[in-house]
């Protein structure tokens, strides 16, 4: 049957995804190993953006405040308290789950261009807070978690997150775990209804479907995602700022599932790594790198609206999830 | 002095935001209820004309006066060119649909920022004012040229308010706005009244920022919380209605400088923000707009 043969296809072909990954963490050169360690984190960020943006139809121009909620979940209470990691990792993804549901369930109230400029608005009331409570978060100077609070205590050996290869590690296991189960999620019933409700929610709607409901789960569990990430990149990489709750870190999400192809499983990591890179690569000829991801902006939003995924998908590989 | 003084102060320089705001939110407004394009870059022309301010007062010598005049001529019809040829270019080619329009507002805010910073660079630079009057209260002296910010802006917003009620142009933009394809069988060119609303509003922050520049100094960063702040004044003053734009204004203007003056500019900015979004949610017409279509 074709749509068996299908689904064995995907699934080898995202196990195929990790498996590379895995290769090339023992490949990589030092810098490179780094870079794809960060971009790793930040693709779970993206993936977030994307089953809210890509999957449901909801842009949303606040999403820093989701990665933001995750990183200070976890980095206040590690910083302050002194809470191991695992705790103040779950105490993130509270975080994150806590913000989101209260903004779904006020933000969702408005579509459109309204839920756009409510979104930023509440990523901005984020942003300012985080800057008035200075006295725990210091502001834009933020905090920098050092490497005692950031190892785990397993049976009496300390496993510090600082070492390269460990943090790699632990980079690509969230990876793949959100992967996978944002690929369970894209297939099931559930995420069936997401992109029903994308393409025609008045029909959704007539058709008995709680229509409120499933955004409200796509955005919770965006922001649970998007949590996870912040607080794996602050325990990762030992640092919380106010920088991170900025209205651009709302939009490099946005850049990178438009880079990589909106509503696709892949494309968050493929258009990270790609942006990421070019970035990288252009800083060293020019510090004029805003200019180029103004241009990267307007020139995909023009004439590649699909992304590079989302272009393979359309011309060639039409079972791609 | 006293609280009834200190009150005053805030007051006096909460009108000037005010009258600043009113100008910038006007041309947000504008292209907002006309096109439907959320214009993310809104900010980044204000920070132009005030970028622009600079480059064309220092160019002149002598009197302070003159280069001003010359900035308040020369920088709006430069950003207005700008903003006229992204038009053409970007927000034409995509149909102006809203989704898309945003991503390419916010390529666009890059883009101007970026020029800025390589081309004026990273400090704030000062404007002279084009007369230097304090005008002496009995607790403290008030500049002049503040009241002059006032009165120009309450001038500006008569003008348009005429412009758009009165004459031929404005009936023709409200013709569009009302409904493009009625409008467009009537004759009525809409691709040229988009692109002329769009420069329109683009000017209107420009002219805002001129007369900004010598109380707040020339950045490249200065245009986020114009456009901020815009965002909640429109919101709040609901789409296209002039006088709702202008009483949000005051409302913002006159709280933001109350609230900064006695706590802290963070938490009136928190609270604005926070507020503004409540209005969003649970009034989506704003405070004196009519029921969207």
């Amino acid at each position: 049957m074709n749509g068996a043969q299908n689904s064995s296809k995907v699934v080898l072909l995202h196990l195929a995804v990790i498996g590379v990954l895995l290769a090339a963490n023992f490949l990589l050169p030092e810098y490179h190993r780094g870079v794809f360690s960060r971009v790793l984190v930040l693709a779970v960020f993206a993936m977030g953006y994307n089953l809210m943006f890509g999957y449901t139809g909801l842009l949303s121009l606040g999403h820093a405040m989701f990665f933001a909620a995750g990183m200070y979940g976890a980095g206040l209470p590690l910083y302050h308290l002194g809470w191991g990691v695992p705790l103040s990792f779950g105490t993130g993804l509270v975080a994150g789950v806590g913000v989101a549901t209260i903004v779904g369930l006020l933000a969702l109230r408005t579509t459109g261009v309204a839920f756009m400029i409510v979104t930023m608005m509440f990523a901005q009331v984020f942003y300012l807070g985080s800057l008035y409570f200075t006295t725990w978060t210091r502001g834009e100077e933020g905090l920098v978690l050092n490497q005692q609070m950031r190892s785990i205590d397993l049976g009496g050996t300390a496993i510090s997150l600082s070492d390269p290869s460990t943090r790699y590690l632990i980079a690509l296991a969230l990876f793949s775990v959100i992967l996978l189960a944002i690929l369970k999620l894209v297939r099931s019933p559930f995420g069936r209804t997401l992109v029903a409700i994308r393409e025609n929610e008045e029909r959704m709607r007539m058709l008995g479907y709680d229509v409120f409901r499933a955004k409200l789960s796509a955005i919770v569990l965006s922001g649970l995602f998007c949590a996870s990430a912040g607080a794996a990149y602050a325990i990762l990489f030992g640092y919380v700022g106010a920088g991170f709750a900025t209205i651009q870190y709302s939009i490099l999400p946005l850049l990178w599932v438009l880079a990589g192809g909106a509503a696709t499983t892949l494309g968050p990591l493929i258009g990270t790594l790609f942006m990421f890179y070019v970035i990288d690569y252009t800083s060293g000829l020019t510090t004029a790198y805003l200019l180029f991801v103004g241009v990267a902006l307007i020139l995909l939003v023009l004439f590649f609206p699909k992304g590079l995924l989302g272009t393979i998908r359309e011309r060639w590989l039409p079972w791609l999830p | 002095m006293g609280f009834g003084p200190y009150l005053l102060l805030a007051s006096l320089e909460g009108l000037v935001t005010a009258a600043v705001l009113a100008l910038t939110a006007l041309g947000l407004s504008l292209v907002f209820g006309v096109m439907r394009v959320v214009n993310v870059a809104h900010g980044e022309f204000f920070m132009l004309g005030a970028v622009l301010a600079w480059g064309v007062s220092t160019a002149f010598a002598g009197h302070p006066a003159i280069g001003f005049t010359a900035a308040l001529l020369v920088a709006p019809l430069v950003v207005g060119a700008a903003a006229l040829l992204s038009e053409r270019l970007v927000l034409r080619r995509l149909n102006y649909d809203p989704e898309a329009t945003i991503v390419a507002t916010i390529g666009m805010l890059y883009i101007i920022q970026q020029l800025a910073l390589t081309f004026y660079g990273a400090d704030a630079r000062p404007v002279q004012p084009p007369f230097n009057i304090r005008i002496p209260l009995p607790w403290f002296g008030f500049s002049g040229y503040k009241l002059f910010v006032i009165f120009a802006a309450i001038a500006m917003m008569i003008v348009t308010w005429f412009v758009l009620t009165r004459t031929k142009i404005g009936l023709v933009m409200r013709a569009t706005q009302y409904d493009r394809e009625t409008a467009q069988a009537f004759g009525i060119p809409v691709d040229r009244v988009y692109a002329g609303v769009f420069a329109l509003g683009a000017m209107l922050a420009a002219l805002a920022a001129v007369l900004i520049v010598p109380i707040q100094q020339a950045h490249y960063l200065m245009g986020r919380d114009p456009l901020l702040l815009s965002f909640i004044v429109v919101i709040i003053g609901g789409l296209g209605s002039l006088r709702g734009t202008v009483v949000a204004a005051v409302l913002i203007g006159l709280s933001d400088s109350i609230i900064s003056m006695f706590y802290s500019p963070t938490l009136a900015k928190m609270l604005a923000t926070g507020l503004v979004a409540m209005v969003l949610v649970f009034r989506p017409q704003g405070l004196f707009g009519t029921t969207a279509r």
